[in-house]
């Protein structure tokens, strides 16, 4: 198919597309209308289970089982990237150089890394009582580690980094979340139901099982994304040889 | 303009599929597909959205003050989730591409190879 008749397909198909979104939008309730029923609900069944942060009850009690689904898709995302992105048989691996950094900028590195763990953790921990949980606090502590590669360079980071250990927390982790539905159903007759003690409102230790939940998916965000991160890294530094000689993606020749 | 919010997340999605359509590099073309999916990030949160609310979270709020639909901010925080693993995905499968084929254009991967 020629560019331009592809340009003209889509512009038909976006603007049938467009028509077709503007005339159901003006039979959605009005934006900012107060009546959101499905809302109120779960903001009664957060209160009720003692939970603060209502997103948090949402994604580890209410609908855990969907979270179940949603962090099995990341755990496949890093197990298939990791199989894209192993050694071939015409690649090797070279130990980077040492680059030299600014003591300046080396110095902050190494105060803002423990700063920026310690959020991370922070984060995953309080997800029962205020914005964040796992999949933000997990992000949070992946990206953090990555401080060591901006700030110093890859051989630090690779010093910092124990992938075998994360490669396994990442399973462990993932595997955690249906360990403790399991638990649930052994437990309260109910496969991922709280059996966990609800303790006191706003408090660290309420919610019951969320936040177990948040910490095992804080476990698998934060290893899975470190994972994923070390394999496009790896392709960018270390690994040469194989393909041809173009390594960069260059632009497309204009026509 | 009560339509506003729902139309702007209609338009993220037409300029990421124009995107798609038009695009001669594959990164190019994920990154285009990372933008429709912004879309519906958009969409939810304006339907969730709820005049004089403030965010989901009684931490720090007396209880029964109006908040925001909590819901559609789970759903948005999957489909956050989900987007990045499937584009962390997609660029793995480009980069084999580029060392086998040696191409990042679409136009150019005509042939099957084993």
């Amino acid at each position: 198919m020629s560019r331009s008749v592809r340009l003209w397909l889509f512009l038909s198909a976006g603007a049938v597309i467009a028509v077709a979104f503007a005339a159901a939008c003006t039979g959605l309730p009005h934006f900012g209308t107060p009546v959101h029923p499905y809302g109120d609900r779960a903001v009664a069944a957060a209160l009720s289970r003692r939970t603060a942060n209502t997103v948090s009850s949402v994604n580890f009690d209410l609908r855990a089982f969907d979270t179940l689904g949603e962090e099995s898709i990341l755990f496949g995302a890093v197990l298939g990237a990791t199989l894209l992105l192993r050694l071939a048989r015409d690649e090797r691996k070279e130990w980077p150089e040492a680059e030299r950094v600014l003591p300046s900028t080396r110095l902050f590195g190494a105060l803002l890394l423990p700063v920026t763990l310690l959020t991370g953790v922070y984060i995953v921990a309080h997800g029962q009582l205020t914005p964040g949980g796992g999949f933000q606090g997990g992000v949070v502590l992946a990206t953090g580690l990555h401080l060591a590669y901006v700030a110093a360079d890859y051989r630090v980071l690779k010093q910092v980094r124990p992938l075998a250990v994360l490669d396994v927390a990442d399973a462990v982790a993932a595997g955690a979340f249906t360990a403790l539905g399991v638990a649930g159903l052994v437990v309260a007759g109910a496969f991922l139901a709280n059996f966990l003690p609800l303790g006191t409102f706003d408090r660290l230790s309420s919610a019951g099982l969320v936040p177990v939940l948040n910490a095992a998916v804080g476990v698998e965000v934060g290893s899975g994304v470190i994972v994923l991160l070390a394999h496009f890294l790896d392709q960018a530094v270390e690994i040469t040889g194989g393909g041809p000689a173009r390594t960069r993606f260059d632009p497309p020749e204009p026509e | 303009m009560n339509l506003l919010p729902f139309l702007a997340a209609a338009w993220i999605l037409l300029v990421g599929l124009y995107g798609l359509v038009t695009s001669r590099n594959l990164v190019h073309a994920v990154g285009c597909l990372a933008v429709a999916q912004s879309s519906t990030y958009v969409l939810l949160l304006a339907v969730g959205y709820r005049r004089g609310a403030t965010a989901p979270v009684f931490a720090d709020l007396p209880v029964g003050s109006p908040v925001v639909d909590p819901v559609v901010q789970a759903l948005a925080l999957t489909d956050v989730v989900v987007g990045a693993a499937v584009t962390a995905l997609l660029l793995a499968l480009v980069i084999q591409l580029q060392k086998r084929h040696g191409t990042v254009d679409p136009q150019n991967l005509t042939e099957l190879r084993g």
